[in-house]
């Protein structure tokens, strides 16, 4: 099988005929009427597709032997391959396909007619207008709208709509299939002579069929719109996936180098928070600035203190908890940690890790500078004392800070889950 | 495998050629840099015939990303070649990704040349590199007891090896945490290995379920 694709691909790319292995006949995809086994035989064989269409025709008058042909022909050739490029099966306006099934219809039953093998007007004509109008209904759609179709009715539980419309609700073709099976029924009704003593069976179809179009009809509609946004959400999100894919390798990849060049401190410092919001962006997170979550709220702390005092600011963020006020202010608490950490230590990396789960969120900053004698610290060096150790304890928090000299800093804020 | 007391041998694979050559200028000094490749195809032949001690693995590659490399090169039975990951990403399917395809370490591409060359050797005497990026994931992917998991002793961490991790994650080195501990580096070397073991062989679903909720797209 994977033979015979991959030879009519190439054949279908050069447009010659090839002289390479192949089946007898491929089916076209492209010039197709009914089944492409017309279009698919001069493709295959380089006849004109119009002359084997007219002998077929031909040949059908002659006691349908052209049918037979076709059918053989059909039963003969093969599928064509999916992957084959050009896919679109709808060259053909659909009408005109129905046109050509309504006309072989007609024709076969002139044929069988003809022959005797008849049940008589009365029967034959409306059940064949009545089954034309249900293969309108059930017609497949194409294979994108039916999996589309097939992925918002799982998502609507015990909908029996797509099932019977089998795909695409087309509004047309469900008034046109339902306007064929009643005018088939009326026909056979008056043929029978049987329509006077039905008349009131046939007003109870009508009133019913009215009450299923008003039950069924808001749900319709709603699924049609439901199509529609789905297939905008889908564009959008693989429009998006490109673009992220195409940044990562570029742009992502330039602010990397940057980063590692010798470029000045607030070229490196920008080069930074570039990659940050583009990562936060790329994450589906909201922008760091908007803070609505822990992790956004961190990142943007440190993408402000990197940008003031042109240090590099690592985060790890594990968990994460809504910003209440006291969560707020332990995020002050630690900005200001992290700053002093930024302006002090002379260390050139400061690394925050704030962790959320069941006892509350514990945030520490720490950095690998000269440290200092905590015993020796001014008192009018308020900074640490009032706006992070203050700060907790106002909140229901504690803070503690850990630092020898030559040993780096590092604060621990932790605020219970009772306070969080 | 070169014998312990000879120069590490080094092979580079990321798609971007100058960001390879950045590498090669920092690293060429400390190891012997015996190749380099651009994609997944590139770096399976190379890795095959130099047999080099450790790859430095771009988890971005055009023909399957760096995970595809590192099993390739599994499945080819060469085991003395040990993977460090490097990546631009911090997206955690990509990480969890290239690290249960058999990396021994994970670090992101803005890590200092010191740094990266330390992480190097480490990798080359077997041990496991945890970035505080990578620590903070598997946190966060381990977080919560599992009252049904498969294997507690594979999908759950133990108290000593979380205090690890979060050690890590809050910038601390390995020496600095035994200090902390009041054990030996080498003691938090083992944790670290038993949680990459766990992280390459846990069933655990939620690990998996973690990196997709929290994938790029």
């Amino acid at each position: 099988m994977s033979a015979t694709s991959a030879t009519h691909d190439t054949q279908q790319t050069d447009g010659s005929d090839g002289s390479g292995r192949r089946p007898l006949l491929v089916r076209s995809r492209t010039d197709r009427v009914l089944s492409g086994t017309a279009g698919g035989l001069p493709e295959t064989w380089g006849v004109d597709p119009l002359l084997v269409r007219l002998g077929l025709a031909v040949l059908t008058a002659a006691d349908g032997a052209g049918i037979v042909l076709y059918l053989v022909l059909w039963a003969l050739s093969a599928e064509p391959s999916a992957t084959t490029p050009g896919r679109d099966v709808r060259v053909r306006p659909r009408s005109r396909q129905i046109i050509a099934v309504g006309c072989i219809v007609i024709g076969g039953m002139l044929v069988l007619q003809g022959i005797g093998l008849w049940l008589g007007d009365a029967l034959a004509w409306p059940v064949a207008l009545a089954a034309g109008g249900s293969a309108l209904i059930w017609a497949r759609s194409d294979e994108g709208d039916r999996s589309r179709w097939t992925r918002i009715s799982e998502r609507i539980p015990g909908n029996p709509v797509v099932t019977v419309f089998g795909g695409r609700v087309s509004a047309l073709r469900v008034v046109g299939g339902g306007l064929l099976i009643a005018a088939g029924m009326t026909i056979f009704l008056v043929a029978n002579r049987a329509l006077a003593s039905t008349r009131t069976a046939f007003l109870a179809v009508v009133v019913t069929a009215a009450g299923l179009g008003l039950i069924l009809g808001p749900w319709i509609l709603r699924l049609a719109r439901d199509g529609a946004e789905e297939r905008r959400q889908r564009i959008r999100s693989e429009e998006r996936a490109e673009i992220a894919a195409h940044l990562h390798d570029s742009v992502l990849h330039t602010l990397a180098l940057i980063q590692r060049s010798e470029a000045p401190a607030d070229i490196t410092a920008l080069a930074r928070r570039q990659e940050r919001e583009l990562r936060a962006w790329l994450d589906h997170r909201p922008a760091p600035w908007t803070e609505q979550d822990l992790r956004g709220a961190v990142d943007a702390l440190a993408s402000r203190i990197e940008e003031l005092h042109h240090v590099t600011v690592d985060t790890v963020v594990v968990g994460d908890a809504p910003i209440s006020e006291n969560i707020g202010a332990l995020l002050l608490a630690c900005q200001e940690a992290a700053t002093n950490a930024a302006r002090h230590s002379g260390a050139p990396r400061v690394s925050i890790y704030v962790e959320a789960d069941a006892d509350g969120v514990t945030a520490y900053v720490r950095d690998d500078g000269r440290g200092f004698d905590i015993d020796a610290v001014p008192p009018d060096r308020r900074g640490l004392a009032e706006s992070v150790i203050g700060r907790m304890r106002r909140h229901g928090g504690t803070a503690t800070v850990t630092s020898r000299p030559g040993q780096g800093t590092e604060v621990q804020l932790q605020l219970p889950r009772t306070a969080a | 495998m070169s014998p312990p007391g000879a120069r590490t041998r080094l092979f580079l694979v990321d798609d971007h050629q100058l960001f390879r050559s950045g590498l090669r200028a920092e690293l060429e000094g400390q190891f012997d840099i015996v190749g380099e490749a651009g994609d997944v195809d590139e770096a399976v032949a190379g890795i095959a015939s130099l047999r080099p001690d450790v790859v430095l693995l771009d988890v971005h590659l055009p023909g399957g990303g760096g995970a595809t490399v590192a099993e390739a090169v599994n499945r080819l039975g060469i085991e003395e070649t040990r993977f460090l990951a490097i990546s631009v990403s911090d997206a955690p399917e990509d990480v969890i990704g290239v690290i249960r395809a058999g990396a021994r370490g994970y670090v992101t591409k803005s890590i200092a040349p010191s740094e990266l060359a330390d992480a190097i050797r480490r990798i080359r005497s077997g041990d496991a590199v945890f970035s505080p990026r990578l620590a903070g994931f598997v946190l966060d992917a381990f977080r919560g007891e599992l009252p049904s998991a498969i294997d507690p002793e594979l999908d759950q961490l133990t108290p000593r090896e979380r205090e690890v991790l979060r050690h890590i994650a809050r910038g601390f080195t390995y020496k600095e945490i035994g200090v902390r501990l009041n054990v030996s580096a080498k003691t938090v070397e083992t944790h670290v290995s038993s949680v990459l073991r766990k992280l390459q062989l846990s069933s655990r679903y939620e690990l998996t379920r973690w990196a997709m909720d929290r994938r790029m797209i």
